[in-house]
């Protein structure tokens, strides 16, 4: 019998939020009244009595809440006004699981659970509301409406959990098609592979004199797919400078961009610091005596923009497995997040067909990353987002993980015989396709492929982590890899290419009926993960993860056959050579570059700037993201020494964050992010090094060291089938070898996200080059580390590093909607002033230190005021700039580093002897009169606001976030 | 005497680590254990401290705290009683406190349920360090000894607000068991952000009328360092959190 149980609240719940965005959505006038309960659906052979003990000890807080129960899921007819959402079959369903688990407790038995929402609105009509549902209640993609007609008569959830399947070896006649049915079949089973790759498929096959199973061309599929083989970056590019009129200027053909570019920095730097790059999940650098320190980021854009919650919450949860699956399991300390958005005015009536409101996707995204890191107990400890039009359809989700792993545990071992073990959450139809997904671009129709979302459940990884952490102490596994993009197969291909593995795919515990052999193989469900033990040390590893309650299976063996046979039933569903399938075909694309001649634009100089300095505050890309920072549990672990944003009492975005993750010893790890797609929008060389420049900036800030500082770059770019969306790529890349070297800051991981673009009717909208650098810093002590805020009044400030007039792609720039100007470039002394920097604050000659990056000096300082609650008068008279420049230009250029510096007056003379020979000036002092006043050249006031106008305006813009 | 804490973990406990960090820096003697072990050793009562650790056990998926509060009520009753009446303290941080609210330790060990922590006003998780004012009760010469009668602690969570009806609130109230109140900087109850969750009285943290059982929302263990406060300064910055443990250790060993 299937049960019904309805929780209410007592209490008026807060469903405000969801009121004034219906008002919103449906032009009311007034916030509509509404009712929210939740449904839990038990089916069972239990009494009435027995589901009144389940409702009162499980499902109700006493205090706030109480309960109806129901013997069946409808008694009558809904009333118009009345939905019920529940998840799609085999969609994560967390609740549902924990309460199987209170029930286990409890020695209940039951068949089925799932749970529903129920929504009433007394003043809509039923139009309206199915109307909106789709919009703000429930995401068609996991979720749908419970109709009366449909389910009145239901008197088992079994339908639910999938149908038996029967065994059916699909095998793909490939051997007989010409070119065109080939590419049909790629496309009909989404496979993303083009022509000439379904050739050499075919030739393989040809070889062997057989067809190939829908299982080995899946196989094929995941392996050879963008997402986990980067075609672009190692394939072969003819790249072409040109000018405006098309004459070549220059041609080069790049054999391998990522070995040519970014691992090439890497090697020739040949840091000592660098234990592991581009090999492992991870990049792995030192960090203290005991431990390393490790370093990825992952994006998840495309699963984002369909479904922002799932997307993000999947982004983080996969990128912490990362962490788990490098060397022999680290242990994740903290996680950074960066999004790219559009800006969220836009009505709905202007939106694109297939495009979610950009406010849905913030706040879906922020919701994922917050619950998945906060329920993993990893502390999200810094982040920056980007506004722009173009990310509507193709928002950037970058998430990123830190972890610390023993010294001795940072490689892996494999060898034949080693068992093949899968832990951790059942498999389902997750996210099957999600690799070759993420490999094409979004048009409106790719709604339809459902089955390429999914949402996490961060307990079950939570489990997975803590028994996988004690095996590892107990040295019970040898390698270990993470189940992210192409499930089993790419994990388990992976890991033991140079032997070879035979897998038994019927052994895959399964969350529901009716998977086929291939489903299990290719499937992306999350919270799984795949460790090499040996045999004698299977008893004591099953012992420590069946007290943690992880499932753990051992589905097959590595052998030295280097072949990969998968079996199900003992039948032998697919056996590919090893050397087949890590050959993977490179092919040759085209990259041209038309180069522009960069204009300086002038405007008319003004007598007063306050109003410009405020509205610059106030811009989406500066003003605080603080509503983002709290909802993340950043402190969990207590490792924290620099936070993200300061909200109490004095109110600062830092530079870097800052964590001290082994509290044994006083050792930190400084986080900085730098990334400016805006820039790119005129030469995505430049955009390269501005991004590296400031996240090098931002951790010398808070007191790191270049030689300490190690890299990585996570591209987002368009189709790089269209030549000069993909001669950009290559020109950021250069840039990423050449400011590598100079700064000899290795690359340790890198990711890139392509084809990011969407279809709006027949226009192609592809987003800006996007390149994030976030570079880490180990900081030796934690009592040396720098706030970027001003500390006392009377103090010097001092400006380090010239300016020149870069306004091209400014924040001041764009804010006034001006196309042109000159990009900022990152000069030859940038070394050495990032040398000088750091040794002054060594020294403790410096009380604070900001980095002038969006809105310029005019910005650096503001913020450093506001951050002290102290005032400052600058003289830009004094401000190393070349001849001519104009106030503004001055105040809101944004050339690269440069640093606000805070010196006592009795350091005077030690720092500016640390700083002879890069250029210094000393620009002004700080005060207790809590004013904010800048002097032009001719020493005439052009801004003079108080600290707290000032800081009204930085806040105003995300009022209706807080 | 080094006082033995037992530190009861679940799926879902994550500030089980820093938390015994935080007692063993005091001079305890820790012990971080699953609770599947403690439900087969049934040997609470030979430790002097059992703490619950901040965290989401089994995702908070039923309500923060609900099934870790079920199981106590399943496997530990008589466990707890007779641990209490040895003379033991508890100590309930975050999820461990709504744990000991919804299991009904406190604020009486009665195993009834009289208040809750329900969802913030604000509707969301939030992290933010708050103004406590420490109230004059019977716990306070306990586990606040020698402390201001302000202090500073972060918090983290997303279901903080005390609540309770009218007259068990009197009771609590009228017994002395507030131990915590969020406050502005100059000591006073404040609305929104300095009671960042909508509590009742600004209620942040209770105790049983012993004073040896203490549940609150704040978490001391993340205050251990000077560098844990959002604006520390490394020579003058005093860490609150560190005196409570250290407090508690010295109840022991000098007790």
């Amino acid at each position: 019998m299937v049960w019904r149980i309805d929780v209410f609240s007592k209490e008026d719940k807060n469903l405000k939020d969801l009121a004034y965005q219906i008002k919103e959505y449906l032009y009311l006038e007034r916030l509509p009244s509404l009712e929210l309960r939740k449904i839990y659906l038990i089916e069972g052979d239990f009494d009435r009595s027995t589901v009144e003990k389940i409702a009162s000890l499980l499902l109700i807080d006493r205090i706030t809440e109480t309960y109806t129960i129901a013997n069946c899921l409808f008694k009558d007819k809904p009333q118009d006004n009345e939905i019920i959402i529940t998840y799609h079959p085999g969609v994560c369903d967390e609740v549902a699981i924990s309460l199987n688990k209170a029930l286990q407790d409890l020695n209940i038995k039951t068949k089925n659970t799932r749970t529903a929402r129920f929504y009433k609105f007394p003043d809509l009509k039923r139009e309206d509301i199915l109307s909106l549902a789709p919009r703000l209640l429930y995401n068609p993609l996991i979720e749908h409406l419970v109709e009366y007609e449909q389910f009145k008569n239901l008197d088992t959830l079994d339908s639910f959990l999938g149908k038996e399947y029967e065994f059916n070896l699909k095998v793909i006649n490939i051997l007989d098609m010409n070119d065109e049915e080939l590419e049909k079949v790629s496309k009909e089973n989404f496979l993303s592979l083009n022509l000439d790759e379904m050739k050499v498929i075919k030739d393989y096959f040809k070889n062997l004199e057989r067809n190939p199973t829908d299982c080995e061309l899946e196989t094929i599929a995941q392996t050879w797919s963008e997402h986990c083989a980067h075609k672009t970056f190692r394939g072969i590019i003819e790249y072409e400078e040109r000018d405006r009129n098309y004459n070549l200027l220059k041609k080069q053909r790049i054999d391998n961009l990522l070995k040519s570019t970014v691992m090439k920095a890497t090697y020739q730097i040949n840091s000592c610091e660098c234990v592991s790059v581009f090999e492992d999940n991870a990049g792995i650098v030192n960090f203290n005596q005991t431990f390393n320190l490790c370093f990825k980021i992952e994006t998840h854009n495309h699963p984002s923009s369909l479904e922002p919650y799932g997307g993000s919450s999947t982004g983080i949860g996969g990128v912490i497995r990362d962490i788990l699956g490098t060397g022999r399991c680290a242990k994740p300390v903290a996680s950074i997040d960066v999004f790219c958005f559009a800006p969220w005015q836009i009505s709905y009536q202007d939106l694109p067909k297939g495009v979610l409101h950009p406010k849905r996707i913030i706040k879906g995204v922020v919701k994922g990353v917050r619950d998945y890191g906060n329920k993993m107990g990893i502390p999200t400890i810094g982040g920056a987002v980007i506004f722009d039009e173009r990310f509507l359809g193709n928002p950037l989700v970058y998430c990123g993980t830190l972890g610390l792993i023993p010294k001795e545990k940072s490689f892996k071992e494999v060898k034949p015989g080693d068992l093949i073990i899968l832990c951790g959450a059942k498999t389902g139809r997750d996210g099957i396709h999600g690799a070759t997904f993420s490999s094409t671009e979004l048009a409106e129709d790719t709604v339809s492929l459902r089955s390429a979302v999914q949402i996490g459940n961060p307990i079950e990884e939570k489990k997975l982590m803590e028994a996988l952490l004690r095996a590892r102490d107990k040295d019970l596994f040898s390698a270990i890899t993470d189940c992210g993009a192409g499930g089993l197969s790419s994990a388990v291909s992976e890991l033991s290419k140079e032997w070879g593995a035979k897998v038994y795919l019927d052994r895959v515990p399964l969350k529901y009926r009716g998977l086929t052999y291939t489903e299990i193989w290719i499937s992306e469900s999350q919270e799984r993960m795949v460790i090499f033990t040996q045999k004698e040390k299977l008893k004591e590893l099953k012992e420590v993860f069946d007290r943690e309650e992880v499932e753990l299976t051992v589905i097959g063996e590595v052998t030295s056959d280097r072949k990969l046979t998968l079996f199900y039933q003992d039948k032998k569903v697919c056996q590919l050579d090893m050397d087949f399938l890590f050959r993977i075909p490179r092919f040759k694309k085209k990259a041209v570059w038309i180069k522009r001649e960069e204009k300086d634009v002038k405007l008319k100089e003004k007598l007063d700037y306050a109003q410009d300095l405020k509205q610059l505050l106030a811009s989406l890309n500066v003003s605080p993201k603080d509503w983002i920072v709290t909802e993340y549990d950043h402190e969990v672990q207590g490792a924290s020494v620099v936070k993200p944003i300061l909200n109490q009492e004095k109110f600062a975005v830092s530079d870097a964050s800052v964590i001290r993750p082994d509290l044994e010893s006083e050792e930190c790890v400084a986080v900085g992010l730098g990334i400016n797609p805006f820039y790119s929008d005129i030469d995505p060389y430049w955009m390269a090094a501005l991004s590296i420049d400031e996240a090098i900036r931002n951790v010398i800030c808070v007191g790191g060291k270049l030689k300490k500082i190690s890299l990585l770059d996570n591209f987002s770019w368009g189709s790089p089938n269209d030549e000069r969306i993909l001669a950009g790529l290559v020109r950021a890349s250069f840039a990423c070898y050449d400011f590598a070297v100079k700064f000899s800051t290795p690359f340790i991981s890198g990711k890139d996200s392509l084809f990011n673009e969407y279809l709006v009717g027949n226009k192609r909208i592809s987003i800006p080059g996007t390149l994030l650098i976030s570079a880490v810093s180990i900081i030796s002590d934690w009592r040396r580390i720098l706030k970027n805020y001003f500390k006392n009044s009377g103090n010097l400030i001092y400006i380090v590093g010239a300016t020149y007039p870069e306004l091209g792609a400014s924040e001041y720039f764009r804010n006034l909607k001006i196309e042109g100007g000159c990009i900022p470039k990152v000069r030859d002394y940038a070394k050495e002033i990032f040398l000088r920097v750091s040794q002054a604050i060594e020294k403790d000659l410096v009380e604070s230190c900001h980095d002038c990056s969006e809105g310029g000096l005019g910005v650096a300082i503001s913020e450093m005021c506001i951050g002290g609650n102290k005032g400052a008068s600058i003289f830009l008279k004094e401000v190393p700039h070349s001849i001519g420049m104009l106030s503004y230009e001055i105040l809101f250029s944004e050339s690269p580093t440069r640093f606000i510096v805070e010196v006592r007056r009795d350091k005077r003379e030690s720092f500016q002897k640390v700083m002879q020979g890069v250029p210094l000036g000393l620009i002004g002092c700080t005060s207790s009169e809590e004013r904010i006043i800048f002097y032009n050249i001719n020493g005439k006031e052009i801004i003079n606001i108080s600290v707290d106008e000032a800081r009204e305006a930085w806040l105003s813009t995300f009022k209706e976030f807080r | 005497m080094r006082p033995k804490v037992l530190i009861l973990r679940t799926a879902g406990t994550n500030c089980d680590k820093e938390t015994e960090f935080a007692f063993r820096l005091a001079g305890a003697d820790t012990y971080l254990y699953h609770i599947n072990r403690v439900k087969e050793e049934k040997n609470i009562t030979s430790y002097q401290i059992l703490c619950l650790p901040g965290g989401f056990s089994y995702g908070d998926n039923l309500g923060a705290g609900k099934i870790f509060s079920l199981e106590i009520l399943l496997w530990f009753k008589e466990e707890i009683e007779k641990f209490l009446s040895k003379g033991g303290l508890i100590l309930g941080i975050c999820n461990g406190f709504q744990i000991l609210l919804k299991s009904g330790i406190l604020p009486h060990l009665d195993f009834r349920q009289k208040a809750t922590l329900t969802f913030n006003d604000s509707g969301r998780f939030e992290d933010r360090w708050v103004y406590l004012k420490v109230t004059s009760s019977s716990a306070v010469s306990l586990w606040f000894k020698d402390l201001p009668p302000l202090i500073t602690l972060p918090v983290a969570h997303g279901e903080g607000k005390f609540y309770a009806d009218s007259s068990t609130l009197k009771e609590i109230e009228d017994n002395n068991q507030v131990v915590l109140r969020y406050v502005d900087k100059s000591g006073k109850l404040a609305p929104y952000p300095y009671n960042p969750n909508g509590s009742l009285n600004g209620i942040a943290g209770i105790s049983d009328s012993t004073g040896r059982v203490l549940g609150l929302m704040p978490h001391p263990e993340r205050f251990l360092f000077p560098h844990h406060h959002p604006h520390w300064e490394k020579d003058t910055t005093y860490p609150f959190g560190r005196k409570i443990f250290e407090n508690v250790v010295n109840y022991f060993s000098h007790g």
